[in-house]
């Protein structure tokens, strides 16, 4: 299983085992990191899965979809590097992906 | 703090098992369920998996592996039966004992039943629990002609799925309009007519008198007499909260179980989170159902029994996707004198900003979601938006 590295905002990291398929924040919330909510359940509606993706993922972690970018663009705290872990797929070539966590999402 | 049990294993009770661990709370976590199964998320119920777009697997609130990794004690196929607020214990329907240092009631809700003549016979079904939608996706192939009991999001997001398979679809709900407690007028007439658009007959202000049929439904009779014939009847008339053991327990009930700011009922060991439960906000009692009450709830309850009580006081939103549609709601609607569109509903795309007086209460976004996460923000705050900024679409709602 690709292992991901989600690093809370007070810089404590977790690192997890993540099911391929699935999505990076089912990753976090079935493995109880703190600071990923997913209320929605990843229906891409909430935007409490709110993450930083590393730089040098970017590439492989893809671009945001339309309606993650619509989410995003009103959601606090945004950056370059946004993303929405309820949209990004874990895949084999996720494999020791390292994304950061906001200040809270709510 | 000793033993925390919690009656339930929805998103409430998920959500306060994991926030407490993440917290730091090391004592006992029991959840206690009369269903079966691994707890699982109820919104895609009527919405993916019913369409078929979402896996059972997908359902899960939590991976199995989870109940262990957090030490989150699952009791499940097994309901609580009785309270005994004296000996902190509860009773389940085995005749097994669970005693608790604290009890949340996380009962939810159940389905209301309609009380008409045939409402008994086969055929006539519900849609909440992950049973009921089995149930619902393995006849759905063969249905032609549905009839659905009310128009609230659980009947409007069946009629969709329903429509979009090309079965006849009607369906009859007794308020003039649809959603009528949930959205304001110029958004349930957009959606009555979108629904109309699909091709489902919606009747409005119009009663059931009785499902029909010899032995298995076969039709719905309505106030105005006519019979339409159905090969299943969905009834979507709104749901109950699970009070009865709160109430036998002594616990005050009104709509829901009564519990404080902090969501503590009247007995400092038992609290009460989710659609089951009636707390202030703004002045007045309410009780919502939505996942975002029942998560917010459950992490300010876990903040409580942590030690760092706040008074609960989140912002409640909710989201329904019907086909095509996503409709998300900010703030609560009630009580509003007027409504001011943002954008137009002809584009399919626009939202509602609901004032009462110059007080924004609540927005209504269809198929606009950045509309929607603005009005959380401008919401949670003290919003000063003004009806005319909201319906100038050169405002920027950023700057609000």
């Amino acid at each position: 299983m690709p292992k991901i590295t989600f690093i809370e905002h007070n810089g404590t990291a977790h690192v997890v085992d993540a099911e391929i398929g699935a999505s990076v924040m089912r990753a976090a919330v079935d493995n109880n990191v703190p600071g990923i909510d997913g209320d929605c359940g990843g229906e891409c509606a909430c935007a409490t899965c709110h993450v930083y993706v590393e730089p040098e993922w970017e590439a492989v972690t893809g671009s945001r979809t339309e309606s993650e970018e619509t989410m995003l663009s009103f959601a606090a705290a945004t950056k370059d590097n946004s993303r929405l872990s309820c949209q990004i797929t874990v895949s084999d070539a996720l494999d020791g992906l390292v994304v950061h966590m906001p200040d809270g999402q709510h | 703090m000793s033993a925390i049990v919690v009656v339930g294993a929805g998103h409430a009770a998920i959500q306060l098992a994991a926030s407490l661990r993440q917290g730091g709370y090391d004592g006992e976590i029991t959840l206690i369920e009369a269903e079966a199964g691994l707890p699982y998320q109820r919104p895609p119920l009527s919405k993916a998996y019913l369409s078929g777009q979402m896996e059972e697997k997908a359902l899960a609130l939590r991976p199995e592996s989870f109940y262990a990794a957090q030490r989150v004690r699952l009791i499940e196929a097994d309901p609580v039966v009785g309270i005994d607020r004296a000996g902190q214990v509860v009773r389940l329907g085995s005749g097994a004992r669970v005693p608790y240092g604290h009890l949340v009631l996380a009962t939810g809700a159940a389905n209301r039943a309609l009380p008409v003549p045939g409402a008994e016979l086969p055929g006539v079904a519900g849609l909440r629990t992950l049973a009921d939608t089995k149930a619902l996706k393995a006849v759905l192939p063969d249905l032609r002609r549905v009839v659905v009991i009310g128009a609230g999001f659980i009947g409007l997001e069946f009629a969709a799925v329903a429509a979009e398979r090309g079965i006849s679809v009607t369906v009859i709900e007794a308020a003039p309009r649809p959603l009528m407690r949930g959205v304001s007028a110029v958004m349930s007439d957009h959606l009555a007519a979108v629904h109309r658009g699909w091709g489902t007959r919606l009747l409005t202000g119009t009663g059931v008198r009785a499902v029909v049929g010899d032995g298995r439904a076969e039709g719905v009779e309505t106030s105005e007499g006519e019979v339409i014939a159905a090969d299943l009847v969905l009834v979507a008339i709104g749901v109950v909260p699970n009070t009865r053991l709160a109430l036998e327990a002594g616990l005050e009930v009104g709509n829901g179980i009564v519990v404080d700011g902090l969501l503590s009922t009247g007995d400092p060991l038992i609290s009460a989170i989710g659609d089951c439960a009636s707390f202030p906000m703004g002045g007045q009692m309410v009780r919502l159902e939505s996942v975002q009450n029942a998560s917010d709830q459950a992490r300010s309850l876990a903040d409580r029994l942590l030690g760092k009580p706040v008074p609960y006081a989140r912002l409640p939103w909710f989201w329904s996707d019907q086909a095509s549609l996503k409709l998300q709601i900010a703030g609560l609607s009630g009580g509003h004198d007027q409504a001011v569109l943002r954008g137009d509903p002809a584009s399919g795309a626009f939202s509602v900003f609901c004032f009462r007086g110059e007080r924004l209460l609540a927005v209504e976004s269809l198929n606009r979601a950045a509309e929607h996460m603005m009005a959380r923000r401008i919401l949670a705050g003290e919003p000063r938006l003004t009806a005319g900024q909201a319906a100038d679409p050169g405002f920027d709602l950023r700057s609000a």
